[in-house]
This record gives C-alpha cells, structure tokens and sequence, in this order.
C-alpha cells in the first residue's frame, strides 16, 4: 500500500518534471518566446499554471482522501458542523493574497505592451477578407507596400497533393523586418474584424475597420514567425496567415533596396503600358 | 407520462394527446416539455459538434465547406446556449421551485405556457436556417458585426430567434422571481430556502437585466442590416466595438445564468448524499450573489485584443480575478461539506464529484485567460475553446445530469437504473476529457478557433479531440435510453429515496409528486 502511493507520487512528479522539461518550444505550450513580452507571457502563463496546480492538487488531495475514508460503506458515521466563520475567512482571504501575487507582474506586462513610442520603424498591416496588406509607413523601408496572401495551393487543401511542411502558414509576401529594432505595427481593416497575431512575437490585435490600433515588438534573432488571423473573418478565415521574418539589419537594407527597385520599376513598366495604350 | 396522468385522471376536466401538452398550465407539464425540449436541442447542437470534429479530424477540408463549417459552429452555439442548457434549467425551476417551497404552482401559469412554446417557434428558426439562400449564420454565435452584417436572409432568422429565446427567458424569470418572493410555504424564510431555489432567483434577476441588453444589440444588428442604420458601421459613423461591450455586458452574465442554477444543484446533491448539512450555507449564498454582481463588471475580458486603454484592461484584469474568490468559496464550501460526512455515490453524487473536479479545472484555466498578457496569446484560441467546455459541457451539463438523476425518482416515481447511470457518467467523463484536455495545448501551441483547417503540427491533437467528442456524443444516447426506460417503468422509488434528502419534495410528497401538489401548503419550522 505504502509503496504503491509512494510511486504514484513519483510518478506524477516525472510526469509534472517532463512536463516543464517539454515545454519550451514544444506543441505542449506556448512557442518559443522571441520578444520580452512574449518571455513574460510565457513566465506568467507558467507561474499561473504551476499555481493552479498547486491548489489543485491541495483541494483534490483534501477531498480525495475524504472520499476514501468518510464513505458509509466503511461505516463512517456523518458528523454534523455546517459552518466556521474562522476557516470560511481564511479561504476567502487566501485567494485574495493569490491573485494579487499573479495580478502584480501582469500589471507591468500591460503597460509595456502599450508603449509603442519611439518605434524605428512603423508598419501599418490592413486586413481584407481575406488576406493583409502592409505598408511600410516610417523608418527604414519607409514607402514599400504590398498584399501578402496565403501560397498553399488549393489541391493541398482539397487532400489531392500532399501537404508541405509550413501547410496553411506560407504566403507569397512576408512581412520584413529588421532585429533589435522596436517596430510598430498599424492595424485596420477594410471589410470585417480582423486581428493580426503571431503567437511568438507576443502580439495579438484586432484589426478594426474604420478605427487603427498598435501593438509593438522587437526580436534580437533572425527567423520566420508564423502566426494567423484570430478573429473570425469569414469564409476563408482559416487562409490569411500572419508571416514574419526577421532578418540581420544589413540584409533587411538589401531586401528594402530590392523592394524599392522592384517597385519603381514596376512603377515604370505601368507608365509603358500604359503609354502603349494611348499609342493604341 | 402515463404515470402522470394516472395520477391526474380522476381529478377534473382536461384536453388529452397534443391539446393537452398545448393548453397546459401545469408546472410539472411544462416543466417536462422544456426538459424534452432541451434533451432534444442538445442532440441537435450534438450534431453540429460532430460535424465540427468530423471535419477537423484531419487537416484538409474534409466533409464541410469553410461557410458551411462556420454555420456550424455559429448555429452549435447558439443552439447550446438558448436551446438546451438555458431551457433546461427552466424546465428544472418548474419542476421543483414550486415543490421545494412548497408552492401549489407558478405565479403566472399561462405566462409560463406561452414562455415554453415560444420556444419551439426559435428553434425552429434556427435550424431551417440552415436550408435558405445563402445558408444559416456563420458570423460565429457572437455575431460581431460588422461580419454579422454580411449574411444572408439566414442570419436574419437567427437574429429573430434570438429575439424569441429572449423573450421567453425574461417572461420565465419574472415568474420565477414572482413565484419565489410570493409563494413560499408558511415558515420559509429567505434564508431557509434550498441552495437551488437561491441560485435560481439571483439567475432569475441576472436574466431580467441582461436579456434586455441583448435585445438592444439585435436590434441594432438587424436596423444595420436592414434599415440602413450605422450603429456598428464605421464609414457611417458607428463602432464595431460598441457591439462587442453591448454584446458582452449580456454575455457574460449569461455564462452566470448557465452556471448557478448548476452551483444550486450541486449544493443540494452533495449534501444529500454526503448526509450532512450543507457547509457555510449563508456564505453560499452571498457567494452567488457576489458573483452574479461581479459578473456585470467584468464584461470587456472578452475584449482585450480590441485595444482597450490601459486602465480599462487592468480594471477588467482585477474584476475578472476577484470572481475567483467566491467561487472558490463555493468549491471549499462543497469539500468541507463531503468532508467526515457519511457519503454514498449514486449516479448523481458522481456527476456532482465530476463536476466539481471539471469546474474547477475550467475556473483555473478562467483565472489564466484573465491575466491579460496570457489571454492576448489565448484569446480566441482552442485555449479558450477548452476553457470554456470546462465550464459549460463538465460544468452546466454534468449539473443538469446529476440533477436528472437526482430527481427523476420524484418525476416519474421509479428508479434509474444505477448500473447504467455509472457508466453514463464514466464514459461522459472519459469521452469529455478525451475531447477537451488536449485543446489546451492545441490552444497554447497557436491554433486558431473558428478556422475549418488547420496546420499539420495541429494534426494529431486534433485526431484524439474529435475521436473524445464522438465517444462523449454517442455516450448521451444512453441518457436517453436511461431516461426513457425509468419513465415507462422500473423499481418503485421510495418517498424519500434518498436518505440524506432533507428538502419538501422528498419530506413531504410521495414518489411520483402528484399531478397537483402542495394545495395546501405544509408549514416549514
């Protein structure tokens, strides 16, 4: 008996242990964090989980053992106390002291998610049914401007080729930015409610239409962050990924100077086509 | 059935077949007419939910097109809440409100006739939505405009419905509140009343607030939609999230409304099968009139990704977290109850157990999506999707389960079989977990709710949630099957039939209650 409880603790604590060795970057939890208010994020989520699992198993523990022992098939006779003002507030009081303690390091989260002054560079992202447009509004890039669409072809999604590996979170155009540059991202929208996330990055906002929103963040290591729309948009709701890669600032300036000459020279074959017709 | 109107038979004149179910003003008949109601809304919403883990059993579009999936869910949850478990608890504060205070029937009966079948005429709404132009709803069951101002003609019948629910519920309120204040038995104090009785009439009074609230947003929604008005519509002046704090300002009372005629029953079922009083009654009490007015303060927790101010966020922040604490007073209140009683564990006292266990996993996940920072990840994630099944499917639902159970022996005067009410409950709680446990980490890891799709690292949490959810629907035809067999027959129940029930129905009716009940009313010391 003793030694079969004596696993049974054991054993959750492995469980609980390679739980917590699991969770950085794993489909358990919340991704890699990659700015530090995704790290707080993260470390709250965490210290609120292990939390409420400590009360859990107190409460359970409690009741659990009076579940074994006070059964009327033991011949447990029913004791009759209804009420102790004492323990009743305790156990108010207790959760009040609890929640200040989980309440404290989210207060500074939200104020330091709202700080977007001073952004390097300022990026509005606008939400159509169904895919963003983004315009490089301030900063390095500052005029650049394109839609980004899902690039999944329609068989993979009609299970008539097989799946890619970044199925559903790939699109034609990426958002750029640079590392270690606070960047401030503009959200709109032209049709519905929309909100651009990437769970990473630490950034959810609903993109309204009529109305602009901000959010901010600043990542240190180069990378593709993959995130989606997470306001119901629709029919195709599930098809407008959210993609970010952050590049080294020398191959951001590449990639904006590449950008601008695309661009403008886009710019010049309308201006031919466009002289074309008019010969026409 | 037959039982009842054995019982009724040789009262006095009455219409019989479809007239009689019709004209009634019999509590216990209308009663069992939201109850049926309810079970058979419940398996209409089961269904959408099967259609929604079928197709997202595998990544891919599998059986559901992305509209007709977003019908799905938008019409699963509407159907849920204003089909099954809100009528359902109706149909449990006809059945016994009157029985456990000793009252001969409702306040208002034909009020509460017309309350019922507006019913039916919603429902019906509802699901021939589905076979309209353009198709049923699909702007979720929040209906945020302005997508909700894109649908078809089948979201105006959804708007319609929701307009008749409403009705419906603010007429069986008001006569809940009526009944309740008035038609206690001589001796019944206020606080003498039963813990489910309690919890019904603050329910009643949240109900009578927020229900008209709601009718406020419809209404705008179907001028926009339809009269050319711009409450919601921006380039006109409007505030898409004007609609969101309206919406909310209902809605989140409304997950209040679900639950604490739950908090009553189980007040009652652990301590009838605990033998031993209920702890810290007074205390209960106040904790569910702290929650119901807390509840009108927390609102915009739903909201905060819309971009709140910092104040409004951290106001809503603290708000929500402080609901922690009564309700955390409920669940020591239920432990030092079970705590040295002398407990048995029939059907309903498992349900109660399970229930507890449930909740209060759905609080804590509550209390995590209420730290803002953590709920701007989760927001609108299958996180959210898990917490909320916690409280709504292991919370409302298994209350309404163990209230079935406990006083099914009183409706029809047998027996359920225990045996099969055992496994109803371990497979319910197997199935359920099953299906809901793994959405938190799909949630954490990033998937979206509300998409038909899915990206493969989501896949084969996604597999082991729907493979639960068809397990936890196929299991609720047991219920029926349980049901359906105790009303037609089975062991005889005792008066009392269960030992540790001390309330007026088991004290002082025989099994099954008669057709007419309490005429005179019995005197309470």
């Amino acid at each position: 008996m003793k030694g079969s409880k004596l696993m049974a603790l054991l054993s959750s604590f492995v469980i609980l242990g390679s739980y917590s060795g699991l969770a950085i970057s794993s489909k358990y939890n919340l991704p890699e964090p990659q700015t530090p208010i995704a790290q707080e994020i993260y470390d709250q989520h965490m210290m609120a989980l292990w939390i409420c699992l400590a009360i859990f198993v107190g409460v359970f523990g409690v009741m659990g053992y009076s579940i074994v022992k006070h059964r009327k098939s033991v011949g447990y006779k029913a004791a009759n106390f209804h009420h102790s003002t004492t323990i009743e507030l305790i156990w108010t009081a207790i959760p009040v002291l609890i929640l200040i303690a989980i309440s404290w390091p989210a207060t500074k989260t939200v104020i330091a998610m709202k700080d977007t002054s001073e952004a390097d560079i300022t990026i509005k992202a606008t939400g159509y049914q169904w895919m963003w447009g983004y315009d490089y509004i301030q900063g390095e890039g500052e005029g650049i401007s394109f839609y980004s669409q899902l690039s999944t072809p329609q068989d993979q999604i009609r299970n008539q080729a097989p799946k890619g590996e970044d199925y559903l979170l790939e699109v034609d155009n990426r958002v750029v930015v640079p590392t270690g540059k606070k960047i401030r991202v503009l959200m709109t929208a032209n049709d519905v409610i929309h909100a651009w996330w990437v769970p990473a990055l630490g950034v959810k906002q609903d993109a309204i239409p009529g109305f602009i929103r901000d959010a901010w963040f600043k990542v240190e290591k180069p990378g593709i962050y993959r995130g989606q729309c997470a306001e119901l948009c629709g029919k195709e709701h599930g098809f407008m990924p959210v993609i970010v890669e952050v590049m080294e600032q020398e191959k951001y300036s590449q990639w904006v100077a590449d950008k601008q000459k695309t661009a403008s020279a886009a710019v010049v074959n309308t201006a031919l086509v466009e002289n074309e017709a008019s010969k026409n | 059935m037959a039982v009842i109107q054995d019982v009724h038979g040789h009262t006095h004149d009455h219409p019989t077949g479809i007239m009689r179910w019709l004209t009634t003003t019999n509590h216990k008949d209308i009663g069992t007419l939201y109850l049926c109601f309810s079970l058979a809304m419940l398996f209409v919403g089961g269904f959408l939910a099967m259609g929604i883990r079928a197709e997202l059993f595998m990544p891919g579009i599998q059986i559901l097109e992305p509209e007709v999936f977003n019908s799905f869910t938008t019409l699963h949850g509407l159907i849920m809440v204003f089909g099954a478990v809100m009528p359902a608890w109706v149909g449990f504060a006809n059945w016994q409100i009157p029985l456990m205070i000793g009252a001969p029937d409702m306040a208002f009966a034909r009020l509460n006739n017309w309350s019922f079948w507006l019913l039916p005429i919603a429902a019906l709404l509802l699901i021939t939505s589905f076979f309209v132009p353009g198709g049923a709803a699909a702007g979720g069951w929040t209906f945020y405009p302005p997508l909700s101002t894109q649908g078809g003609i089948g979201t105006d019948m959804m708007l319609f419905a929701i307009h008749i629910f409403g009705m419906s519920s603010i007429m069986g309120s008001i006569n809940i509140i009526t009944t309740i204040l008035n038609m206690r038995a001589p001796g019944m104090t206020l606080m003498k009343m039963p813990m489910f009785v309690w919890s019904w009439l603050i329910t009643a009074y949240l109900l009578v607030l927020v229900m008209p609230v709601l009718a406020g947003a419809v209404t705008m929604v179907i001028t926009d939609r339809n009269f050319g008005t711009s409450f919601f519509n921006a380039a006109g002046g409007g505030d898409p999230v004007m609609f969101q704090h309206i919406f909310w300002f209902f809605g989140h009372p409304e997950v209040y409304i679900m639950i604490l005629p739950a908090f009553g029953v189980i007040s009652e079922v652990i301590a009838t099968f605990s033998r031993k009083p209920l702890f810290g009654y007074t205390s209960m009490v106040y904790a569910i009139a702290a929650i119901a007015l807390l509840s009108c303060f927390v609102w915009a927790h739903h909201m905060f990704t819309v971009g709140m101010p910092v104040t409004g966020q951290l106001f809503f922040m603290y708000a929500t977290m402080l609901i922690a604490v009564p309700t955390g007073v409920k669940v020591f209140n239920w432990t030092a109850t079970m705590w040295r009683g002398s407990m048995t564990f029939e059907t309903p006292m498992l349900f109660a157990i399970g229930f507890i266990v449930l909740f209060v996993i759905g609080g804590f996940s509550g209390v995590v999506c209420a730290i803002v920072p953590v709920d701007v990840q989760v927001q609108d994630t299958y996180y959210v999707i898990a917490h909320f099944h916690y409280v709504l499917v292991s919370g409302a639902l298994f209350a309404l389960f163990a209230g079935a159970y406990y006083w099914l022996p009183k409706w029809t005067g047998h027996m359920y079989s225990e045996t099969l009410g055992k496994w109803h409950f371990w497979l319910s709680m197997i199935f359920f977990n099953v299906a809901f446990f793994v959405q938190h980490f799909l949630g954490l890891a990033g998937m979206p709710r509300r998409i038909p799709d899915y990206a493969l690292q989501f896949a084969d949490f996604n597999m082991i949630s729907s493979i639960g959810a068809f397990g936890f629907g196929l299991t609720q035809l047991l219920f029926v099957y349980i049901v359906i067999k105790c009303v037609r027959g089975g062991e005889k129940a005792a008066d009392k039939t269960w030992e540790g029930a001390t309330t007026l129905e088991w004290t002082h009716l025989p099994s099954p209650a008669p057709y007419h009940s309490f005429e005179t009313p019995p005197v309470v010391k």
